[in-house]
């Protein structure tokens, strides 16, 4: 069964296109993901489902039925804002209760279902007291309690963590896929942030400037990133990118970016017949470089320390070869010093590429 | 001799005692960061170094001169400000002139001195663009480059990176420590975010309720954390906590949390002599409980998976351990899906052991 399906939407505000025939099928159940940076159309796109936003051109189905015609009331959708309409002046209960007071649901049932609402989310603490004592994360469940109460079959949220402290998201991020599985609710969920779109995702859209470049699972957007878009977007730190072009050195075939190059001998030919230029673009994950302090026979290129970033359990090494800057994984037991010579050896088998004027992978 | 020396500083705002006795000293090319969460004093004591606070007491000494009387332009100390500051209807000239013009310095110097810090910042080829016309990247630089003009002895860096999306920081992150390296004049820098100040510091200062709970280098701070709250708020995820009882024999010594129980025997005697009570807390970074699909180590311990955040080279797996939950760090292992059985291997090397009661570190 489809849960919601977008196809071939567009929208503009003034002369600026915010959606271009932007398609997304979204499954019963399933914790999906808008991911893109700020102004990449995320809320407009979240709006269009809930129905606040009527989209120039296109269909958005719930089910099997077209909605473009049904009032935002009636989708049986649920948003959550970026910055939560929480009235300051009643408490904890009295804002929760609110969508059901509307419908004129009966006072018993109303506290049945907040107080259920309520203990899942961890608020019960929380009913007595107003919104003016709440820490960011408490507010953030409320209104979140506020939309469940309502029990919709499709859960929005518009940047849920972009306002908690970086450790509070840490937490918060994990509570909300947990009760995304609880409820048994089809959840959207946009963020700017692909750690956070990796971690809670089942699947997710890739999305910049209206266009959606992928979609697909944290493991195959990682792994097998279909543009140069999508491959700087998911991790970090972020693939190291470097114009070169396809050639034959003897009976070998290489990516040569003139101050380093990798072997390619094996996928050459695909390589060739699928992009039809030797433009190329080159994308090797930091994790997929290894520096080596002496020089091995061949395969391997000088460089300098040109930058190091402690993360904790690992390092990030930045190197200058030639005229690029490559960031490379090392673990933290190792010792660099600015300036040092060394020298990096990539992963062949793991090298992206991707054409350079189109920035889609091949082969 | 230092460039920064801050000596017992205290500052009480009504009732609040916001700073209540924070030392520190910051030497030459050194960057320290002063790290908390929202409300822990941090943004108080840069400001009483900047002189845009007067401390309720204590000294604060600029290359060897007590400047506690020192006006803030007087002070030699240069600023950069949350979301940078920079005048949007100036050139990049003009908002890098700025300080010198207010300082009325004659018009061939401000020419000179512009020109000398837009090739330090790399800025020379945009100085006649308008503020409001610049990228991120190139506003950091010309904020960086105006704080340096008058030769501070000391920059001060306030969360500069706190209110841009996840991809660009990490992009301004790598920028700002090169731009530092450069520079290299002695910086005191101010985050709530971990991982900003593990990658930028040389040096950091964990502050809680006014205090600093303990100082030293990036590794230092995560690899030997002296409290609870030190270990608890750097690293990302959080370093598991378990609560347990230190159990002890002839034969052996275990830590105990209902079914979980841990062998411990060679730590014996330094837990010993150095715990207060029996009730200690066991503190484990996740990158330090590896995973297993066989049982191939005999210590290995059962548990079963929860929940899979994959988040790029490595994924965060939420694991069932007789009833604790337990976060491990490590490659994505495509078996091990929600529910699975696997084996957990705590690197004992990496414990680190807590007094419950006076939550420092005892191991």
């Amino acid at each position: 069964m489809v849960g919601l399906r977008l196809v071939d939407i567009s929208k503009k505000a003034g002369k600026r296109q915010i959606l271009k025939n932007t398609s997304v099928e979204i499954l019963d159940r399933e914790l999906f993901v808008i991911a893109g940076p700020p102004g990449a159309g995320k809320t407009t796109l979240l709006k269009i489902i809930a129905g606040l936003i009527v989209p120039d051109e296109g269909k958005v189905y719930i089910g099997d039925q077209m909605v473009n015609a049904v009032p935002p009331s009636d989708r049986d959708v649920g948003m959550v804002f970026e910055v939560p309409p929480i009235y300051p002046n009643r408490t904890g209960f009295e804002n929760v209760a609110f969508p059901l007071e509307i419908k004129k649901m009966n006072a018993d049932s109303i506290k049945e279902r907040v107080e259920e609402v309520a203990g899942l989310l961890q608020i019960t603490h929380l009913l007595d007291r107003k919104p003016t004592t709440y820490s960011g994360g408490e507010l953030q469940r409320v209104a979140l309690a506020r939309v469940l109460v309502r029990k919709p079959r499709i859960l929005l949220l518009d940047e849920p963590l972009k306002n908690l402290d970086a450790k509070i998201r840490e937490t918060t991020r994990v509570e909300l896929k947990r009760l995304q599985r609880e409820f048994g609710i089809t959840m959207v969920f946009s963020t700017h942030d692909q750690l956070e779109a990796t971690a809670v995702g089942d699947r997710i859209a890739v999305i910049n400037e209206g266009i959606i470049e992928q979609t697909g699972a944290p493991e195959e957007l990682y792994n097998s990133p279909k543009t140069v878009f999508a491959a700087r977007f998911i991790g970090s730190p972020t693939m190291n990118l470097a114009e070169c072009v396809l050639k034959q050195m003897g009976d070998r075939w290489v990516l040569d970016a003139s101050d380093f190059n990798i072997d390619v001998t094996m996928r050459a030919q695909a390589i060739e017949s699928e992009a039809m230029t030797s433009e190329l673009l080159l994308g090797v994950r930091p994790e997929d470089i290894t520096l080596l302090n002496s020089p091995e026979n061949s395969g391997c290129f000088e460089g300098r320390v040109e930058l190091m970033q402690n993360f904790g359990d690992e390092r990030v090494v930045t190197i200058r070869v030639g005229k690029v800057s490559l960031n490379s994984l090392a673990v933290k037991e190792r010792v660099f010093k600015y300036g040092q010579k060394v020298y990096v050896k990539f992963k062949e088998e793991k090298a992206h590429v991707f054409h350079r004027k189109t920035g889609i992978a091949v082969a | 001799m230092p460039k920064l020396v801050v000596k017992n500083i205290r500052k009480v705002f009504g009732t609040f005692e916001a700073v209540k006795d924070v030392s520190f000293q910051v030497e030459e090319k050194e960057t320290l960061c002063l790290l908390g969460p929202s409300g822990c004093g941090k943004t108080t004591t840069l400001r009483i170094i900047a002189g845009l606070e007067v401390p309720t007491s204590g000294e604060v000494f600029v290359d060897g001169v007590l400047v506690n009387d020192v006006p803030p332009q007087k002070r030699q100390i240069g600023l950069v400000f949350q979301d940078y500051a920079i005048f949007p209807h100036l050139s990049v000239f003009e908002n890098i002139a700025y300080g010198l013009r207010v300082r009325k310095m004659p018009e061939a110097q401000i020419e000179r001195k512009v020109h000398e810090t837009a090739a330090l910042v790399d800025v020379e080829g945009i100085l006649d663009v308008p503020g409001k016309k610049l990228g991120l990247s190139e506003m950091q630089r010309v904020a960086v480059g105006r704080s340096i003009t008058l030769d501070p002895k000391l920059l001060l860096l306030d969360e500069p990176l706190s209110n841009i999306d996840a991809k660009a920081r990490e992009r301004m992150r790598a920028e700002l420590g090169k731009l530092q390296k450069e520079i290299g004049i002695a910086t005191v820098y101010v985050t709530h975010d971990q991982l900003e100040a593990m990658t930028l510091a040389d040096r950091i200062a964990v502050m809680r309720n006014g205090l600093i709970e303990q100082i030293g280098t990036t590794s230092e701070i995560y690899d030997s954390a002296r409290t609870l709250f030190v270990a608890n708020f750097i690293g990302s995820p959080s370093m598991n906590q378990i609560d347990c009882e230190f159990v002890y024999d002839e034969e052996q010594a275990i830590l105990k949390s209902g079914g979980f129980s841990l062998d411990i025997t060679e730590f014996a005697e330094t837990i010993r002599d150095r715990s207060k009570g029996k009730e200690l807390v066991l503190g484990i970074r996740p990158e330090n409980v590896s995973l297993d699909i066989e049982k191939t180590d005999p210590k290995a311990i059962e548990a079963e998976v929860q929940l899979v955040e994959p988040v790029g080279a490595k994924s965060i797996y939420h694991l069932k351990i007789s009833g604790l939950t337990v976060l491990a760090k490590d490659y994505p292992m495509p078996e091990a899906n929600v529910g699975v059985k696997v084996w957990a291997t705590f690197n004992k090397d990496k414990l680190h052991l807590f007094d419950k009661k006076t939550e420092e570190a005892i191991l």
